[in-house]
């Protein structure tokens, strides 16, 4: 049973929740870049939350099955087509055998997550599906998918669908053989209006910048660079300067940790991120917020908002709130 | 030791502000301690070169409602908790310091007023340990570098420095594992797979190990690899 590449999109990697407890040895957590949309786009199929699915950027594969499968589109908005009909978004999806899915073009947002019931089967490789590229490992051979790639998944993904389908109430009507249900999941990190506002902490090193720098930090609107990838955005705006204090030792960094090199550019440690680093810390992204980060693409705008950590903590706790109510809503369309 | 915040999902534990030899060991032993201990809620434990990184999963059930304060108490249970000792490995490091792979031999040389064969030989002699591995899977930073051979980082960095590439900046050696932009001197290549996935311990170098480099010939490198 697998998925077969027709067309790779710019890129499409199998992500999971990430490869957690192997950062002592520079292993880098990784995973989906949006982790609220990877969790919901598996519930919609019935999968456990960190489960393998594809991450797609900005333009999207076609992908086709070669028997009966559940799916879940959701994270960023693509204009996306099963077979011949329109791709219902955030809500399991029925594909009959041989359906081709096509995502085009990401009209909100940047990261999609495709979601399988079942999951995909590639081995897991120190404990996560998750592709690191710059190791080249992970996922399908540690690499972005190409046309030609069979990508492997569960073995009993057709009776799973079936069963799954089965379950659910309030099903529409076939179109074409795709089926679907009349409800959906909300979408909660799309970004809204630019500049969008990310929360931030204060960061180890934030002090030492000088005071029109710290300023400058959150009252700048700033644009996430071309040369953003899955490891580092990189932001342009008015140069940071730390003058007082010289080279500091490397430290642990973590996701949303805002460095600064000495040509004064900030950069947001994203999923990839590395495990330490040597450059000064003006900020901490609250990781809240770090999903929405997750859903802009090069240009961009966004401005950052002072926080303390426990302003930090309660948007966690919020945002975990609506996934909960979320997943409870979707365990409820599956009969409880 | 001063324990913060790390984002709104890790605690750092600092315990000092200058690189300590003994204290860096002493974190090592620590990480071990304190990985034998952690509850369900903490997934990572990263000691660096002054500091240990404790990284909670935000989401867990169990995840305590103060957070640091709790990473703060879980060190301090396994600073009392902890038996003081290194990782006891020696681990052999063969490296061709050959101008072909030691793209920068020449230009230390010319900096540190040191012959090139006398740097491999400097470079062999002193016993290295790993203070910590970090940045890239597998990538250790070594203490122990000979006060002589001693330089800054490059001024613009090589935006690619091949796996397996010896480096060296101020006191410390590096070994980068894959081929990734790098701004310390690059003085040997050495033939060993630095990480692999797949491989039992996927790390060939852990934190409180001791290091001994061993210059080999082209030809033996040319075998090993």
């Amino acid at each position: 049973m697998s998925l077969r590449v027709a067309k790779p999109g710019l890129l499409t990697t199998v992500q999971d929740g990430g490869r957690w407890g192997l950062q002592h040895l520079g292993v880098v957590p990784g995973g989906a870049m949006d982790r609220v949309a990877l969790t919901l786009a598996n519930a919609l199929v019935g999968n456990r939350s960190g489960e393998g699915a594809l991450e797609v950027t900005l333009l999207g594969p076609t992908v086709e099955f070669e028997d009966d499968v559940l799916v879940a589109l959701c994270g960023a908005q693509f204009d996306a087509s099963a077979g011949d009909v329109e791709l219902p978004r955030d809500r399991p999806v029925f594909l009959p055998a041989g359906t081709a899915l096509t995502l085009r073009r990401a009209a909100r947002g940047t990261r999609a997550y495709l979601a399988v019931a079942g999951g995909i089967a590639v081995e897991p490789l120190l404990g996560s599906r998750s592709t690191y590229l710059p190791a080249r490992f992970g996922g399908l051979e540690g690499r972005a998918l190409r046309a030609g790639d069979l990508l492997a998944l569960a073995p009993n993904a057709a009776q799973l669908a079936a069963e799954r389908y089965e379950r659910l109430s309030a099903r529409a009507s076939s179109r074409g053989g795709v089926r679907s249900v009349r409800w959906s999941a909300p979408a909660l990190t799309l970004p809204e209006h630019e500049p969008i506002v990310l929360h931030a902490m204060p960061g180890r090193h934030h002090d030492e910048f000088d005071d029109e720098s710290r300023r400058a930090f959150f009252d700048a609107v700033w644009r996430v660079s071309p040369d953003s990838n899955r490891m580092g955005f990189r932001l342009a705006g008015p140069a940071l300067a730390r003058p007082r204090g010289g080279e500091i030792l490397s430290e642990p960094t973590c996701l949303g940790t805002v460095q600064v090199p000495a040509n004064g550019a900030p950069i947001v440690l994203m999923a990839d991120h590395q495990t330490t680093g040597g450059y000064p810390r003006v900020a901490e992204v609250a990781g809240a917020d770090v999903p929405r980060l997750a859903q802009l693409a090069p240009g961009a705008t966004l401005r950052f908002a002072l926080c303390t950590l426990g302003e930090a903590l309660e948007l966690r706790a919020a945002l975990n709130a609506r996934v909960q109510a979320a997943l409870r809503a979707i365990s409820w369309e599956y009969g409880g | 030791m001063r324990v913060g915040p790390l984002g709104d999902a890790a605690a750092y534990a600092e315990f000092s502000d200058t690189l300590d030899l003994e204290i860096n060991e002493g974190l090592h032993s620590l990480a071990l301690t304190l990985r034998t201990r952690a509850p369900a809620w903490v997934r990572d434990i990263v000691p660096a070169l002054t500091g240990i990184a404790v990284h909670f999963d935000p989401e867990h059930e169990e995840l305590p409602a103060a957070p640091l304060e709790a990473a703060e108490t879980l060190v301090r249970e396994s600073i009392e908790a902890m038996p003081w000792r290194s990782t006891g490995r020696v681990i052999e490091v063969p490296v061709c310091y050959d101008p072909e792979f030691a793209l920068d031999i020449v230009e230390v040389a010319g900096r540190s007023g040191i012959e090139p064969e006398d740097i491999a030989a400097r470079h062999t002699r002193s016993e290295h340990r790993v203070l910590m591995v970090g940045f890239a899977p597998g990538l250790p930073y070594l203490a122990g570098l000979d006060p002589a051979l001693a330089l800054p980082r490059r001024a613009t960095p090589r935006t690619r420095v091949p796996a397996g590439s010896v480096a060296v900046a101020n006191l410390q050696t590096t070994v980068y594992p894959f081929e990734t932009p790098g701004g310390w001197s690059v003085i040997g290549r050495t033939p060993l797979v630095l990480f692999d996935p797949a491989r039992e311990a996927p790390s060939l170098f852990s934190p409180g190990d001791r290091v001994r480099f061993v210059a080999i010939s082209r030809s033996d490198y040319a075998r090993l690899k």
